[in-house]
């Protein structure tokens, strides 16, 4: 796996991190890593850590798979920056992008037994913000989580 | 960490007892490719073990769907047994507990097909 990573100046309450991956499996499991590792030191519960972990491997799917549709050529950025109050995660490809008002909802009764389409609804649910800009060409999706009053006197 | 399966037949149940993840790329293709060996040796009465599953992505959840209904239409009754909290609250959060059969219990989950 081909990836560059840039870590940025940090203060006692801020720390930020970037990649440029690969369209790639490896990549997916590298994102999902991260934002665990960042929810961690957050100061998240157990609970938190796994659900932020999991939206985000699923937008990180959405990026590989979705987006850039594996092309070898094209590439998905990562951005992890965690501060006083929040953590944030934004994610970015090169894909034809993605409209969301486009996706069905997969809790309705005709769409209930679908193989796919869970993924954008499983980032919703775990997130308390999610944002899509179209990037023309890619899509960039941003992912926060507050943190509570406990968790910011970490 | 990747998925096995591992197959048993108690009281013409077949079960498969899964262990590891269950995420997009190998997991999600292990469990379609298990499923559908058991399916095309005729059995009907399938139950899924997912005890030691520690992890589910919605590819993983999508390939239980796929499973359930594939079994369905091929005349069988396809089962969950011993689902994770993480797991259980997944399929609360999709839904997909109104989908499945869930069970946690062994002997009960056997006895229930056909019912």
């Amino acid at each position: 796996m081909k990836w560059r990573q840039k870590t940025f100046l940090a203060d006692s309450t801020t720390s930020r991190v970037s990649f440029t991956l690969d369209s790639s499996l490896d990549s997916v499991n590298k994102v999902e890593q991260t934002a665990e590792q960042f929810a961690q030191r957050a100061g998240f519960d157990v609970d938190t850590v796994a659900q932020i972990a999991m939206a985000v491997r699923e937008a990180a799917v959405n990026a590989v798979l979705h987006g850039n549709a594996y092309d070898k050529t094209k590439h998905i950025t990562a951005f992890f920056e965690s501060t006083g109050d929040s953590l944030i995660i934004r994610l970015a490809d090169q894909g034809p992008g993605l409209e969301p008002e486009n996706v069905p909802d997969p809790l309705a009764p005709e769409n209930i037994l679908r193989g796919s389409g869970r993924g954008i609804f499983l980032i919703r649910a775990f997130m308390d913000e999610v944002n899509f800009r179209q990037l023309h060409p890619g899509t960039e999706l941003t992912l926060i989580k507050h943190r509570t009053t406990a968790q910011t006197g970490n | 960490m990747s998925m096995t399966v591992k197959t048993r037949q108690v009281d013409g149940v077949t079960i498969l007892d899964l262990s590891g993840r269950i995420t997009l790329g190998e997991g999600s293709i292990t469990i379609r490719d298990a499923v559908r060996d058991v399916v095309a040796k005729g059995s009907t009465k399938i139950l899924l073990n997912l005890g030691d599953v520690s992890y589910i992505d919605s590819s993983g959840l999508g390939e239980l769907v796929s499973a359930y209904t594939s079994v369905k239409n091929a005349g069988g009754e396809l089962k969950l047994l011993n689902l994770t909290k993480k797991v259980h609250d997944l399929l609360q959060i999709t839904k997909l507990y109104t989908v499945f059969d869930v069970r946690d219990d062994e002997a009960h989950a056997i006895a229930s097909f056909g019912e």
